[in-house]
């Protein structure tokens, strides 16, 4: 192994690079091949922490979790960026340095190719014997006459996939008096090669501008509710740094029912949300959304993600008035849709403040070894919950969970042997708080949908790019690369053509194009098989 | 016999067809070797200066030496194995899809099955083209270790689909992902014999009598020019299933891509095999390195496959139901 030496400070008489040479080798060495596939190989390690440690872009609840129980390595991966790889400084450097390194490479070939296809092609080397050849044979016309047969064959066809498909070819008359026919097809594998190359930094760009504009939102509409497009009205919103909130269209979205189907394992079939989608000053129009099936709305696509249920409670105070009333999201727990909820009913008009932490039993079953749900369909629908009283701790003005319940200045209902106390209510019951509380009504049991809006301007742009990538990338790799040549001399009146040809090793079907053209030149037939060893 | 049985029966018929194929295509490389040193041995074939040192494999070895071919008849019981082999295979298949009234490939046992079956089907029809015999050990020793896992501990009853696959992108992303899975297979049993001759021909591995049967393979030039087109046209057809998937993932989950494990293992797949096609290119890196290099592509491919569905938690994970 050779040393590194940065500068040959030992031998005083040697050049010294200097700032600009400097700056030229590092060029150099970021744009030559071997660079290039040690940061392939980079790109590829450095993805694999993304698939095995928790991520924050794709499981926040997860990655907390992971950081709040790992003390040490938790907060060093964090920091590391091992967290969010896919955003982190070295995997940004890794591809960025893998894109200047493309651009770096492929802008010169670019050129280089460009020149080269106005340049005549290469002549017929003085010998043959290196590569693997065919002949001699006789034809029955003069030198010029049999190349020119050969060329005929060889040239480009008509229709577009002749053109592409043609040989360039040159015919030279030599000083020994033979006419040598050289024939050379590989532009189309380079085009194809600096086409792929150029649309994936297009695939790049593309990506870049859809970060910039894109913008998503995630809205729960319970059914029989409405949600209208504005920022305001989603429970997330997440746009790019470009993106214009006034570009949002204001339309509404009825949900007018959800249909969720399941076997009768309870393995879901079908999710399917009734529309009525109303645009600005137009007539509203019925709709369906299921999964696999957005709507689209101008530039927008609405995603059916998820659904659930929302059960309509109604909760009375002390003074047997009503201090809260209307559906409460009840998030799924497994699949058979046990969910969990909260209530929280700061408006009382006497006393404490309420609040609830329940589940959902959509088929509540009592065996003698569980109790739980069966079945994510709502035969038997049961909540139970847990009452507390306290402060709900909601006029600090920090904003809160709607799924968690504070607890810290909350003390839960007790029975008289001062345990919790927890209630259970089948759909149309109402249950009696202890000590006069209040009261609780589970009236109805509607279901809801999440829903997921969004929009990327860049999708056209993405679509072409990568539709170009795959075409220049198979044109790069199918597309052959082959030389041939032939040389035809007259030998006491008799013509003698001798030819030769050469490809890369994986490609076997040069001989047939060989045998094609010096049949052509020989006037005879191509031997069988000639044309589809070609293909080969 | 109902479709259930059907489908499974014919499974296992493949599986031992596919068994009894790996042993006669083994002895077939065997008795190639032994008869390639015979010839060579015995008449000391003035094998001219001028004549490629690679060229016929299976030297038409001058009549004088031994009943000749004892080799052909293991090769044709090979072929004739795997052919039905492949055969019972497909009418598996084609049961398994009627049976669930879907594609049959919607969870691993169907990946599995589906993808065992392409993996002999290209090496099928490979060798229409070009004599290919000297991968038939490994390709049908792997569908048979693929093929004995599905069915004994992959096995999952019929079921219909979950809402997120019923899209006419299942078809398409999921059977593309599926055959270039059998393509890959066939062209990592020839990196894998390429390595081997390789070390075989240098002296460095594998050198001794027991591998003799090596010298019944092609050259590793040879070898490496075949994978290379195989890698060619599974990196065009996993470049167009990776875009499907993003189209797909566009169309169910709002998003075209997410970094989700599975397109994690999507996209180093991919890397590792433009690195391939970069190394093959590259000075110091053409030859082993870059077989390497294919080699880390298809176990990567595997790990996707079984991995990542089994153990990451992510979108796909219906996939390792």
């Amino acid at each position: 192994m050779a040393r590194v030496k940065l500068d040959n400070y030992v031998v005083p008489a040697a050049p010294r690079l200097g700032f600009r040479g400097w700056l030229r080798w590092i060029w150099r060495q970021v744009t030559s091949m071997r660079v290039a596939l040690i940061l392939l190989l980079l790109l590829a390690l450095a993805s694999i922490p993304g698939s095995v440690l928790p991520q924050w872009p794709q499981d926040a609840a997860a990655t907390r979790a992971f950081v709040a129980d790992n003390p040490f390595w938790g907060p060093f991966l964090d920091a590391t960026g091992f967290l969010d790889v896919f955003g982190s400084a070295w995997f940004t450097a890794i591809y960025l340095l893998l894109f200047a390194s493309l651009i770096g490479c492929i802008a010169p070939r670019a050129a280089h190719h460009y020149r080269e296809l106005r340049r005549p092609i290469a002549a017929t080397p003085r010998s043959l014997s290196r590569y693997d050849g065919a002949g001699p044979e006789r034809a029955d016309v003069a030198p010029d006459d049999a190349l020119a047969r050969a060329s005929a064959v060889l040239r480009p066809r008509a229709g577009w996939v002749g053109a592409l498909r043609g040989y360039r070819v040159r015919i030279d008359r030599r000083d020994d008096g033979s006419v040598a026919l050289a024939a050379e097809t590989g532009h189309m594998r380079e085009l194809g090669n600096l086409v792929f190359h150029a649309s994936l930094v297009a695939v790049l760009l593309a990506v870049a501008y859809g970060t910039l504009f894109t913008y998503r939102g995630q809205a729960i509409v319970v059914e029989g509710r409405s949600f209208t497009n504005a920022v305001s009205a989603y429970d997330t919103f997440s746009s790019g740094s470009l993106f214009d909130p006034s570009d949002l269209d204001p339309f509404t979205i009825r949900l007018d029912s959800l249909d969720a189907s399941f076997s009768d394992t309870g393995r879901p079939l079908h999710f399917q949300a009734n529309v009525t989608y109303t645009e600005p000053g137009e007539e509203p129009v019925a709709e369906e959304i299921s999964v696999n099936h957005p709507l689209e709305s101008g530039d927008a696509k609405v995603y059916l993600q998820g659904n659930g249920y929302a059960p309509v409670l109604t909760v009375r105070d002390a003074a047997g008035e009503v201090a809260f009333s209307g559906p409460v999201v009840f998030l799924a727990q497994d699949a058979a849709y046990t969910s969990t909820g909260v209530v929280k009913v700061p408006d009382v008009t006497t006393g404490e403040q309420l609040g609830f932490k329940a589940t959902l039993y959509p088929t509540f079953l009592e065996g003698p070894f569980a109790v739980g749900s069966i079945h994510p369909d709502p035969a038997n629908p049961v909540i139970e919950m847990l009452a507390y009283t306290g402060d709900l701790g909601l006029d600090a003005g920090i904003p809160q969970n709607v799924y968690t319940l504070d607890e810290s200045q909350l003390s839960p209902v007790q029975d008289e042997d001062g345990q919790p106390v927890t209630l259970r209510l089948a759909l149309g019951e109402t249950v009696d708080l202890p000590d006069g509380l209040g009261s609780v009504t589970f009236e109805e049991l509607p279901r809801y949908g999440a829903f997921d809006l969004r929009a990327d301007p860049s999708l056209p742009w993405l679509l072409t790019a990568a539709v170009l990538t795959l075409v220049g990338l198979a044109t790069s790799l199918f597309a052959s690369r082959r030389k041939v040549w032939l040389v035809a001399r007259d030998d006491d009146g008799t013509t003698v053509v001798t030819g030769a040809a050469y490809a890369p090793a994986h490609d076997a079907g040069v001989g047939g194009v060989l045998e094609r053209a010096i049949a052509a030149a020989a006037g005879r037939e191509p031997a069988p098989g000639a044309e589809e060893k070609e293909e080969e | 016999m109902n479709v259930t049985e059907l489908s499974v029966m014919t499974l296992w018929g493949a599986t031992t067809l596919y068994a009894i194929a790996m042993f006669a295509y083994a002895i077939r490389l065997a008795r190639v070797a032994d008869e390639k040193v015979a010839a060579k041995a015995a008449v000391a074939v003035p094998v001219g200066a001028g004549a490629p040192a690679d060229a016929p494999l299976v030297a038409e070895a001058p009549a004088a030496s031994s009943p000749v071919k004892r080799s052909a008849k293991a090769a044709g019981i090979a072929r004739a194995t795997t052919l039905v082999g492949a055969m019972l295979h497909a009418v598996g298949l084609a049961a398994r899809g009627i049976d669930a009234g879907h594609v049959p490939w919607s969870n691993m046992y169907e990946y599995t099955i589906s993808g065992s079956f392409f993996a002999v089907a290209a090496f099928l029809i490979i060798q229409r083209r070009r004599d290919i015999a000297f991968l038939g050990a490994g390709v049908t020793g792997m569908a048979t270790i693929a093929l004995g896992l599905a069915l004994t501990v992959l096995y999952k009853d019929v079921d219909t689909l979950p809402p997120a696959l019923q899209s006419y992108w299942l078809v398409i992303h999921v059977s593309i992902a599926t055959i270039v899975t059998g393509i890959l297979t066939v062209s990592f049993v020839t990196s894998a014999l390429q390595l081997m001759r390789d070390s075989r021909a240098t002296g460095r591995r594998w050198a001794g009598a027991r591998f003799r049967w090596l010298e019944a393979v092609p050259s590793a030039a040879k070898l490496e020019a075949l994978s290379f087109r195989m890698n060619a046209v599974g990196f065009v057809l996993w470049t167009f299933t990776v875009m499907a998937g993003a189209i797909w993932a566009e169309h169910a989950w709002g998003r075209y891509w997410g970094w989700d494990p599975k397109e994690v293992w999507s996209f180093v797949i991919w890397v590792l095999y433009a690195a391939y096609l970069h190394a093959r290119t590259t000075q110091g890196w053409a030859g082993r390195r870059s077989a390497w290099l294919a080699i880390a592509g298809y176990v990567a491919l595997i790990m996707n496959f079984t991995v990542v569905n089994l153990f990451f938690q992510g979108l796909h994970t219906y996939a390792g139901s």
